[in-house]
C-alpha cells in the first residue's frame, strides 16, 4: 500500500507546479484589476488594501468596451454556427458515404490547418480589401471560419464515424435517403460531437488576434483581444484597465469550458459514444 | 411477394473477392438462411439485397423486377441487424413509427400499426421508452418490429440472436420460425450457427470463401452433405473425417484402418458410378451418433481406446483412439470406463459418407455392410 501511495504524492506535487504555473498569471491580473491605481507600481502590498471596480467601471465609461464585446461575441458565435454547419456538410459524406479519397481529402483540411496565420494574413487582406470587407463582422466571420473549419471538420468526421454504423444503414433501409439519414439519425445523435467542436471554434474566434488586427480598424468591427493591446494610451499604460479586461474576456471561456469541458475532451480524442 | 433470384452476382472489394459467381434463388415465402464460418461472405448477400453495398458484376431480382441497381429506399426490403440498430435518440414507438413516418404514410395508419405490431411482439409496456432503457431480448423484438412493421417484400436478417444469451436465443428462434409462418414474407437469414440454421429454414444455403458450397433443405445438407467443407461445418459433435482407400472390384471395397466394408452405388444418385480401375483414396465421414460405444465389449469387431468422455445430458461423447486416428462416438448418458480401456464400437455402415481425397467432393456410393 505504501508503494501506491507515493506515485500519488508525486502526481499532486507535480500538479500543484502545474497548475500554479498557470493560473499564476490569471491571479495576477485579477489582483492588478482590483488595485487602485496608487498602488499599482507598489510592492508590496501584494494584495490589494483597499480592492476597486474602478478598473471596471472604467472599461465601460471610457472606452467603447461594450461594443468591443459585442463584436467579439457576435463574431466568434457566426464563426461557429458557420464552421459547423460548413464543417457538418463536409464531415458526413467524409465519414458515411463511398468517396475515393476521402485519406487524401482529410490529409489536405489537416494540411491547410498547419499554414501559420502569419502566412495568409497578407493574401485575405488583400481579398478583403477588394471585397470592400474591411472592418466588417464579415471579414473576421469569413477568415476565422477559414481558419477554424479544419479543426471543425476532423472532429466532426471523427466524431461521425465513431456512431455505429449500423444506424446509418438502418436508416437507408427504412427509406432514408442519404441526406434524411443524416438530417433524421445522424445530426440528432451528433450533439455531443457539435457541442466539442463548437466550443473548439468559438475559443479559437473569440482569443484570434492576428486577423482581427489586421482587418478591422475601427471599433466598428474591433474585437476584445484587439481592444486590450490598443488600450494603451498616449502617456501611460493602463495596467488596471487592461487586466479588468482581461478577465472580463477569461470569464465566458471559463464558463464554457467548465459547462462542456466533457465533451470538449471526448471531441478532441474522438468521442466515447455508445449507440 | 415475389422470389429473390441472384445472377452470377460477384462482390470484390480491390482485389478481394467477397462473393464469386453466386447464382441462387430464394422462392417465393420462403425462409432461406445462409450459413458459414465468419468472412464467407454471407453478410454482403444481405447488402447486396438491401442496397447497402453496389454489386461488382452479375445481377438481382425480385420477382421479374432487376432490383440491382435500386438505392435501398426503391427495394421495400427490411432488414434486422446484429446490433439491432435501434435509434437511440427515439422511443420504442417512434422507432417502430420511424419507416412508416418516412414513406410518409398517413398519420391514421402510424397509429394502428405501432400498436398492432406491438400487440404482435409483446412490446406494448414498452412504447414510451428509449432503446437503452430495456432489456437485449426486449431491443431485439423492437428491431424486428421495425423491420415488419411496414410488411415489405424481402425480410432480412443479419444474425438477429447473436447478442441473445443462450436461453433466450433458443426462445427468440422458435419466435421468429412461428413469426414467419403466420406472415409468410420471403426472408433471407444469415447465421454463423448451423444449428440455428437448420432449426429455422425451409432451405438453407453453406457458403465457404464467397462460394456457395451446398443448397438444399436442413435435412439433406445434414444427411448428405455435398463436399467435406459441409460435412465438417454441418452437425454437432463435428463428423469425423478419416483416411481410407477405395479398392477396384465389380461392387468396390472401402478399406478404413482395419476395417473394410462393402458399398453399393447411391440410390439417390440417378447415374450409376463407375467403379475405380486402381485403389482411390478417400476420406470417410462417420458422424459421432453412427458409431456408438457399445456397452459390454464383447464380441464386437470394432474396437478402440478410449482418450476421454464428455456427459452431454442425453448422452456422452467419447474420445477415442481408433487405429493411428482420433474420433467421437456416442456414449450412453451413464457411461463411464477409465482412459486407455478398450472398449468396443457400434457403426451405422449405411450412414457412411465418402469423398474424393483429393477434390472433398462426395462420392456416390453407400456402405452395406463390414465384410471380414
Amino acid at each position: 500500500m505504501k508503494s501506491a501511495r507515493l506515485p500519488s504524492v508525486g502526481a499532486a506535487l507535480i500538479l500543484a507546479v502545474v497548475l500554479a504555473w498557470t493560473l499564476f498569471p490569471i491571479l495576477w491580473q485579477t489582483i492588478t484589476s482590483v488595485k487602485p491605481d496608487t498602488d499599482l507600481v507598489q510592492l508590496p502590498p501584494l494584495l490589494p488594501l483597499h480592492p476597486t471596480l474602478v478598473h471596471y467601471e472604467a472599461l465601460f465609461q471610457q472606452h467603447p468596451f461594450s461594443r468591443v464585446l459585442l463584436n467579439s461575441f457576435m463574431v466568434a458565435v457566426l464563426t461557429t454556427l458557420a464552421a459547423l454547419t460548413l464543417g457538418m456538410l463536409a464531415a458526413f459524406p467524409l465519414a458515411r458515404l463511398p468517396i475515393r479519397g476521402k485519406t487524401l481529402v482529410l490529409g489536405l483540411v489537416l494540411g491547410c490547418s498547419m499554414f501559420p496565420a502569419i502566412v495568409t494574413v497578407g493574401p485575405l487582406f488583400i481579398i478583403i480589401r477588394a471585397l470592400g470587407l474591411r472592418d466588417t463582422w464579415w471579414a473576421l466571420l469569413i477568415s476565422h471560419t477559414t481558419f477554424a473549419l479544419p479543426l471543425t471538420i476532423w472532429v466532426l468526421t471523427n466524431f461521425l464515424r465513431e456512431l455505429p454504423e449500423d444506424l446509418y444503414r438502418a436508416a437507408r433501409v427504412d427509406g432514408c435517403s442519404p441526406w434524411q439519414a443524416f438530417t433524421r439519425i445522424l445530426l440528432p445523435l451528433s450533439r455531443p460531437g457539435l457541442t466539442a467542436a463548437g466550443v473548439l471554434a468559438f475559443l479559437f474566434s473569440w482569443t484570434e488576434f492576428l486577423y482581427a488586427f489586421t482587418f478591422t480598424a475601427t471599433e466598428a468591427s474591433r474585437t476584445v483581444p484587439v481592444a486590450i493591446v490598443l488600450f494603451p494610451g498616449l502617456h501611460e499604460i493602463r495596467w488596471g484597465e487592461i487586466a479588468a479586461a482581461s478577465i472580463v474576456v477569461t470569464l465566458p471561456v471559463l464558463v464554457l469550458v467548465l459547462l462542456f469541458h466533457r465533451y470538449i475532451v471526448s471531441g478532441l480524442t474522438a468521442g466515447a459514444v455508445k449507440g | 411477394m415475389p422470389d429473390v433470384r441472384f445472377e452470377k452476382v460477384e462482390k470484390r472489394f480491390g482485389s478481394r473477392v467477397i462473393l464469386q459467381d453466386f447464382t441462387l434463388t430464394v422462392r417465393d415465402g420462403e425462409f432461406f438462411t445462409l450459413v458459414g464460418p465468419s468472412g464467407c461472405g454471407k453478410s454482403t448477400v444481405l447488402n447486396l439485397v438491401a442496397g447497402l453495398e453496389p454489386v461488382s458484376s452479375g445481377d438481382i431480382y425480385f420477382g421479374e423486377r432487376r432490383i440491382t441497381s435500386l438505392s435501398p429506399k426503391d427495394r421495400d426490403v427490411a432488414m434486422v441487424f446484429q446490433s439491432y440498430a435501434l435509434y437511440p435518440h427515439k422511443t420504442v414507438y417512434e422507432n417502430l413509427a420511424f419507416p412508416l413516418q418516412v414513406r410518409k404514410h398517413p398519420a391514421s395508419l402510424i397509429e394502428r400499426e405501432v400498436p398492432r405490431v406491438a400487440g404482435l411482439l409483446g412490446l406494448d409496456g414498452l412504447l414510451a421508452k428509449k432503446p437503452q432503457e430495456i432489456s437485449g431480448g426486449e431491443r431485439q423484438r423492437v428491431a424486428v418490429g421495425r423491420a415488419l412493421i411496414r410488411e415489405p417484400q424481402v425480410f432480412l436478417m443479419d444474425e438477429p440472436l447473436s447478442n441473445l444469451d443462450a436461453h433466450l436465443r433458443v426462445q427468440t428462434r422458435s419466435e421468429i420460425k412461428r413469426l414467419h409462418a403466420r406472415l409468410k414474407t420471403t426472408t433471407l437469414y444469415v447465421t454463423h450457427d448451423q444449428e440455428e440454421a437448420l432449426s429455422l429454414s425451409d432451405r438453407v444455403a453453406v457458403l465457404n470463401r464467397g462460394v456457395v458450397q451446398q443448397v438444399g433443405g436442413p435435412m439433406d445438407v445434414y444427411r448428405r452433405p455435398g463436399n467435406t467443407f459441409v460435412a465438417r461445418f454441418v452437425g454437432s459433435p463435428q463428423m469425423n473425417l478419416l483416411s481410407g482407400r477405395l479398392l477396384p472390384g465389380s461392387s468396390p471395397l472401402l478399406e478404413v484402418g482395419s476395417l473394410r466394408i462393402l458399398l453399393e452405388p447411391d440410390p439417390a444418385v440417378p447415374a450409376p458410378p463407375e467403379s475405380p480401375k486402381a485403389p482411390q483414396s478417400v476420406l470417410v465421414g462417420i458422424r459421432p451418433e453412427d458409431i456408438t460405444v457399445a456397452k459390454s465389449s464383447g464380441s464386437s469387431p470394432l474396437t478402440a481406446s478410449l482418450l476421454d468422455t464428455e456427459p452431454a445430458g442425453s448422452c456422452s461423447w467419447a474420445t477415442l483412439r481408433w487405429d493411428s486416428a482420433e474420433i467421437r462416438a456416442e456414449a450412453p448418458a451413464d457411461f463411464s470406463a477409465s482412459p486407455n480401456q478398450s472398449v468396443g464400437l457400434t457403426l451405422e455402415v449405411r450412414r457412411l459418407h465418402l469423398f474424393d481425397a483429393e477434390s472433398g467432393l462426395r462420392l456416390p456410393w453407400q456402405g452395406v455392410s463390414l465384410s471380414t
